[in-house]
């Protein structure tokens, strides 16, 4: 433009600057921020800290855009006139011309100097409309559903519902308490339609056996015909279902959630090391969900290892010190079976005495076992292999937790090399005596109930009865994972830490503590390590890939420590669906 | 802070020698004894006095009929008129109770029970009556209008297990209570 002096001229717009770095200028509540093209605009708005209410978008699916609540109002610059040159204000944006009618923010992506508000007259009304008739049909379940506390319409009705509700007519029917899996409980009156479970079910557990029939208010949720909920990943419908329709049977009526306290940590089933939150209330673990990591779990987890912790107060758990005199056990004390430990291998010569861990232990406590193996002058010392089959999604195919930690601490290719030859010795009657730490021998690590009966000594750290407890002379009980802290490292070379959620019941203690006081009466001096956060620093020390960190500076999300190539296949799908432009998170 | 500074009052002779009050009060005292022979105590008829004064003799004779309605005594759980247990087991009260006396498990009414539709029931309900305050916090929070607080003031034992009421302990007590609730109806 002629009028426009040369100063101007070269001053660069917001949005030049913006295009640059591929990002877009957009006003949210009046204040301008700079977002990656193609964002969406709820995405937009939860950066910018301003809540957008919803329930059908979940940053891991795809949008349908179908329970409207999470309408804005939008603006864009006017349309201009065939020759007219726009014109900027003084920050260099132009007007924004509102829209009359509003948008919903989760099917919408940002554009150049577009204008988003989430509050004033029409937005709020919107709400309100939005929520009178989620709730016109929704039953007043509340004070038997498990969602409530944690249901999204409560919330939002709360927010943007009416006290009373205007609907004169009956309430439409539908299935309650429908079976529709082994692990997943139904109710239709309470479904908002979201589709969320429906979404979860075909584009990330690939086994698309829910959806909707009927239309209008009578539209229903239910399973194919002949088919069950029963994916090995159903139950994470009941975790993004935002209402009580999906309910897991397990945690059904066993507590409300206000009771519970969260705890984060990690799931020990498997080398992937989802990262879980540990619901307590006392001493009683309620249920476990899964925690947000993007380069762990993504929101997901598995069933078989989500319910995979009712052992931990069942009937076989271990919560007394035990000695064997004369074929039974008997109580004892702590300090009396760890001296009659102590120097019954004491009697043996180094070359007879085998340590069996176990790479379910933390590195803290392989670190000890490894201490432990120096002042018993033994090199026997290996971990147990776990093999299973990797489900193309989250289970790996290694089931120990800790196999990436016990190499690195142990400083060795493979942790498990020596147990063959371990149990040959002990076949062979070359191995007298045998620490057994945390594993039942007759499981994966291959001994028979005749093997166990050969060493002339067992001392064993057992969580459960079995028949490696049956056999040895001292049973020393330990810490489930949900009752000691610590750190473990998964498949990718991620290091991340285990909290303590509930005390360790009746005469268990940590693992670690154990491992501690055997060494010291072993070499006869006092213990010397007091808190796990110490004993952590002595690990960092000695293993080069922990080098510089502490027990709290590994963060709720891990670190990474050592690069494995290791690829956890669920991560890989949604980066891929992310990169396609199908999702957003 | 600001400093408001008081003064003391000016006494006079008369009440700096504080015998005036002496025998005020002996005389006020000597009134009410003439009342209480002549048996017109004030408020001996509303309290219900047996015989000087406003004295009732308990446990003879009991102050039950004179309670007024809001009168708080012990929480009860409370049947409707069909006989259905109130209480879901939402555990609100358990939640708003401020001295931790309520403890409930709940349960699930099983498929075939006439009540059903309800789901969820209370498998044990404990109210420990040596930490109930009887602020009638549970009476207000219950959604289903389940617990009540009666005019039970007798909570005796003679140990601290005897003074933990059970469930069944707390329908005994509260009894049935009509209409409110009827939600659970097969219609709704």
């Amino acid at each position: 433009m002629s009028d426009t002096s040369p100063a101007t001229a070269e001053l660069k717009l917001p949005k030049d600057i913006a295009a640059e770095k591929g990002m877009v200028n957009v006003q949210i509540d009046g204040i301008w921020h700079q977002f990656p093209k193609g964002t969406r605009m709820i995405e937009a708005c939860r950066k910018a800290k301003v809540d957008v209410p919803y329930y059908c978008y979940h940053p891991k699916l795809t949008v349908p855009g179908n329970c409207r609540m999470c309408l804005i109002q939008m603006g864009m610059p006017p349309r201009l006139a065939p020759g007219q040159d726009p014109t900027y204000d003084e920050n260099g944006y132009q007007t924004i011309g509102w829209m009359p009618r509003p948008a919903i923010s989760c099917a919408n992506s940002i554009a150049e100097n577009m204008g988003i508000r989430t509050t004033g007259e029409l937005v709020e009304k919107c709400r309100e409309g939005v929520m009178e008739f989620l709730l016109i049909n929704h039953p007043l379940d509340c004070p038997i559903c498990d969602q409530a506390g944690e249901c999204r319409l409560q919330e939002q009705s709360v927010g943007f519902g009416r006290g009373v509700s205007r609907f004169v007519d009956m309430k439409v029917k539908k299935p309650k308490n429908v079976d529709i899996g082994p692990r997943i409980r139904l109710d239709d009156e309470r479904c908002i339609m979201c589709s969320r479970c429906i979404r979860f079910m075909d584009e990330v557990a690939g086994d698309p056996v829910l959806g909707f029939t009927q239309r209008g208010t009578h539209t229903t949720l239910t399973v194919h015909p002949g088919r069950l909920l029963d994916n090995n990943y159903s139950l994470n419908t009941a975790d993004i279902c935002p209402v009580g329709a999906l309910t897991s049977n397990d945690f059904r009526f066993q507590m409300r959630v206000w009771f519970l306290k969260e705890t984060p940590s990690i799931d020990v089933n498997c080398g992937t090391g989802t990262n879980i939150v540990i619901h307590t209330r006392g001493d009683t673990i309620h249920r476990i969900t899964p925690r947000q990591n993007d380069e762990v779990n993504s929101n997901w987890m598995p069933d078989s290892h989500r319910l995979n912790f009712h052992y931990i107060d069942g009937d076989s758990r271990l919560t007394d010190v035990l000695i064997k005199e004369d074929a039974t056990h008997r109580p004892a004390a702590w300090p009396e079976a760890i001296a009659k430990t102590a120097e019954a291998l004491s009697q043996f010569d180094p070359s007879k005495i085998a340590i069996i861990a176990s790479a379910r232990m933390t590195n803290e406590e392989l670190f000890l076992v490894r201490a432990l193996a120096g002042e018993l002058k033994t090199d026997q010392f290996a971990t147990v292999p776990r093999e299973g089959e990797n489900d193309g999604l989250l289970i790996a195919a290694d089931r120990n937790p800790n196999t990436t930690g016990a190499k690195l601490v142990w400083n060795s290719s493979d942790p498990s090399a020596s147990l063959s030859a371990i149990r040959e010795g002990v076949r062979n009657g070359s191995i007298k005596a045998l620490l057994v730490l945390g594993e039942d021998l007759t499981a994966e690590a291959g001994f028979t109930t005749e093997d166990l009966a050969k060493p002339e000594f067992i001392a064993s750290v057992q969580l459960l009865a079995g028949a490696t407890a049956e056999a040895s002379d001292v049973v020393l009980p330990g810490a489930a994972f949900t009752e000691k802290r610590g750190s473990m490292v998964n498949l990718t070379g991620r290091l991340q830490r285990l909290n303590r959620a509930v005390e360790p019941q009746g005469q268990c203690r940590d693992d670690w503590e154990i491992l501690r006081d055997l060494a010291a009466a072993v070499s006869g001096n006092k213990p010397d390590i007091f808190l796990i956060e110490d004993l952590f620093k002595k690990v960092a020390a000695s293993t080069p890939a922990f080098e510089g960190l502490t027990l709290s500076k590994i963060g709720h999300l891990g670190t990474v420590v050592t690069e494995t190539g290791y690829q956890i296949p669920l991560l890989t799908n949604e980066r891929a669906r992310a990169a396609a432009g199908i999702i957003n998170g | 802070m600001p400093t408001i500074k008081l003064t003391r009052p000016k006494l006079n002779v008369g009440e700096k020698i504080y015998f005036g009050a002496l025998i005020k009060g002996f005389f006020l005292t000597m009134m009410h004894a003439v009342k209480s022979l002549r048996g017109k105590s004030y408020g001996a008829e509303g309290l219900a006095s047996s015989g000087l004064g406003v004295t009732m003799q308990f446990p003879e004779q009991r102050w039950d009929d004179h309670m007024p309605e809001y009168y708080r005594g012990a929480p009860t759980l409370v049947t409707d008129e069909q006989g259905r247990e109130r209480c879901v087991s939402c555990q609100l009260c358990e939640f708003i109770c401020p001295p931790k006396a309520i403890k409930i498990i709940p349960s699930e009414i099983p498929s075939d029970d006439k009540w059903a539709k309800v789901e969820k029931r209370p498998f044990e309900f404990d109210i420990d009556m040596t930490r109930c305050i009887y602020c009638g916090m549970c009476e207000e929070v219950c959604p289903e209008q389940a617990i009540y607080l009666r005019k039970d003031y007798l909570i005796t034992g003679t140990s601290r297990a005897e003074m933990v009421h059970d469930k069944k302990k707390l329908y005994e007590i509260g009894g049935v209570r009509v209409g409110l609730v009827n939600k659970w109806n097969e219609l709704k």
